[in-house]
């Protein structure tokens, strides 16, 4: 309970500092709009020129991409630790946050956030809503519980993959760009892993699993039943990859010396 | 002119004692070309050609223009933003020398660096790894390069004028990444222009922006031929011309309502 009113105070400080500057914020969410449909045109761009991409179609790959875009406005929204290392490690900031009294990932995560991203999952109901009334698919009463299910696991696989990244700056403090590295390998899981070689494919399955960020979930609302058994494991990973995350997280924390002022 | 020169050699330096943080940028950028590289596969299928490129000429231009964006691309719109914010400017102002001008040699400094340390061995590693074809014929190589140096231009010029625009609107971090993803998408990176529907092509002749990546990647891919080369450079040449307009009278009017935020 504490830990929801601490989130409730966190958000609206930040509300208040993003409201000064507001014609930056209309900017800002134009611009990820923005970004968010250069995908989509290079999708509809490209099927111009074919009709099928390996026995997907093309109303398929933009379903597959409006479905991605939830987890990944959630993940955007409350995972930035991809400057983990310099902000909080370098600069000292990590032993401000553990002379509080709540998680210091708790605290990170509501410190770095940025609302205004949740706008994503907007931009992606309408793009599947419209994929999905092209594909003539049907809603069952099941399905909004199955879609909640299956963006809870996709943001989680994604903030996994990432906290466990952040937290490899315990060990060394040395810097690192894996972590931009990682946004775009995880901008793989937006397409059919099928167009991909075994190798990536596997890649993207067992160990960096973008795939159930986008296609496997996905294939379920697609009714796609060749790929169910990977729809039902997204959940599954989900889970054990925030587990594992937070698990290396706390071990890290343990492992903390401080970098020294 | 020595001063700017010396400008563009102390970035150069200065890039060179980071250099660790380039093979980890060559890694990313053969990811993405990795990326699409499979997509075109892909759309490709069991076809020949599309819009008259072939798909290993499709490849060397998805490879050809990421390596090429390592030479154009620079943070000079976010430098110029941040020197304004923290009222570092005004001092720049006074300074015996055209602001802008130097902040292009830093700009170029960092282009030369990267196109040396960074798109060179990257092409070497992507050449390794996918089907690329190189042109063999010296005056490709010589136009590309011409080319390649007009798209520094207008891309600079762009984002000079983003970064002016921070005067006007003082808070400028939503402009500046707008601009970028007009750009990934507009100059031809991601999508060669051709492949467009015609209306959309219309419209992109109106535009600078084709002007950065889709004419030197068509001519080093040979995707352009004959007298399509030469409009293309003097198509690149018309908007380096042009664009000096606007950034000169958009910094002229920036001087004279100059607001420096605290410092």
């Amino acid at each position: 309970m504490f830990y929801v009113s601490i989130f409730f105070q966190y958000a609206s400080q930040y509300m208040k500092t993003r409201l000064q500057y507001r014609s930056d914020l209309v900017v800002e969410l134009f611009s990820d709009l923005l970004f968010q449909a250069v995908n989509l045109i290079f999708i509809l761009v490209v099927f111009g020129h074919t009709t099928l991409l390996s026995g997907w179609s093309r109303e398929e790959i933009i379903f597959i991409y409006g479905f991605f875009l939830v987890p990944y406005a959630i993940f955007s929204s409350f995972f930035n630790i991809w400057d983990f290392n310099d902000r909080y490690i370098v600069k000292g900031e990590m032993d401000r946050v553990l002379t509080r009294p709540i998680h210091s990932l708790f605290q990170i995560i509501i410190e770095r956030m940025e609302l205004e991203s949740m706008f994503g999952v907007i931009t992606g109901l309408a793009i599947m809503f419209y994929a999905g009334s092209q594909l003539g698919l049907t809603l069952s009463w099941y399905d909004p519980f199955m879609f909640l299910l299956m963006v809870a696991g996709g943001s989680l696989i994604y903030a996994g993959i990432f906290i466990i990244l952040a937290s490899i700056s315990f060990w060394s403090d040395s810097r690192t760009d894996i972590m931009p590295m990682m946004y775009n390998i995880g901008n793989y899981g937006r397409y059919p892993v099928d167009i991909y070689n075994q190798v990536i494919r596997y890649v993207l399955t067992w160990i960096l699993p973008f795939a159930f960020v986008g296609v496997y979930p996905a294939a379920f609302f697609l009714g796609r039943d060749e790929w169910y058994f990977y729809a039902f494991l997204t959940p599954v990973m989900g889970l054990i990859f925030i587990s594992i995350s937070v698990f290396a997280w706390n071990e890290g924390v343990k492992r903390y010396r401080g970098a020294g002022n | 002119m020595s001063m700017y020169l010396e400008m563009l050699r102390i970035r150069f330096l200065m890039m060179l004692a980071y250099r660790t943080n380039y093979y980890s940028g060559i890694l990313i950028y053969s990811i993405n070309i990795g990326a699409y590289y499979f997509l075109w596969q892909a759309i490709y299928g069991g076809q020949e050609s599309i819009q008259d490129l072939s798909i290993v000429q499709m490849t060397t231009y998805v490879a050809i223009a990421w390596m090429a964006r390592a030479f154009y691309f620079n943070n000079i719109d976010r430098e110029i933003a941040q020197e304004i914010q923290e009222g570092k400017v005004a001092v720049e102002m006074i300074r015996p020398y055209n602001y802008l001008g130097m902040k292009t040699m830093q700009g170029l400094g960092e282009g030369l660096f990267r196109l040396l340390f960074f798109s060179v061995p990257g092409m070497v590693i992507v050449w390794l790894v996918f089907p690329i074809s190189f042109s063999n014929d010296l005056s490709i190589w010589g136009l590309f390069f011409i080319s390649l140096v007009f798209s520094f231009i207008v891309n600079t010029q762009i984002n000079l004028i983003t970064g002016i625009l921070t005067f006007f609107l003082l808070y400028n971090t939503g402009l500046i990444r707008a601009k970028r993803v007009v750009i990934d998408l507009f100059s031809g990176l991601l999508l060669p222009i051709s492949f467009y529907p015609m209306w959309a092509q219309d419209i992109m002749t109106f535009l600078p922006f084709q002007a950065i990546s889709y004419i030197p990647s068509m001519i080093f891919t040979e995707g352009f031929t004959g007298s399509e080369v030469y409009s293309a450079l003097l198509l690149q040449l018309m908007w380096s011309v042009i664009l000096f307009i606007p950034i000169t009278l958009l910094w002229m009017s920036a001087r004279r309502r100059l607001i420096v935020q605290g410092g």
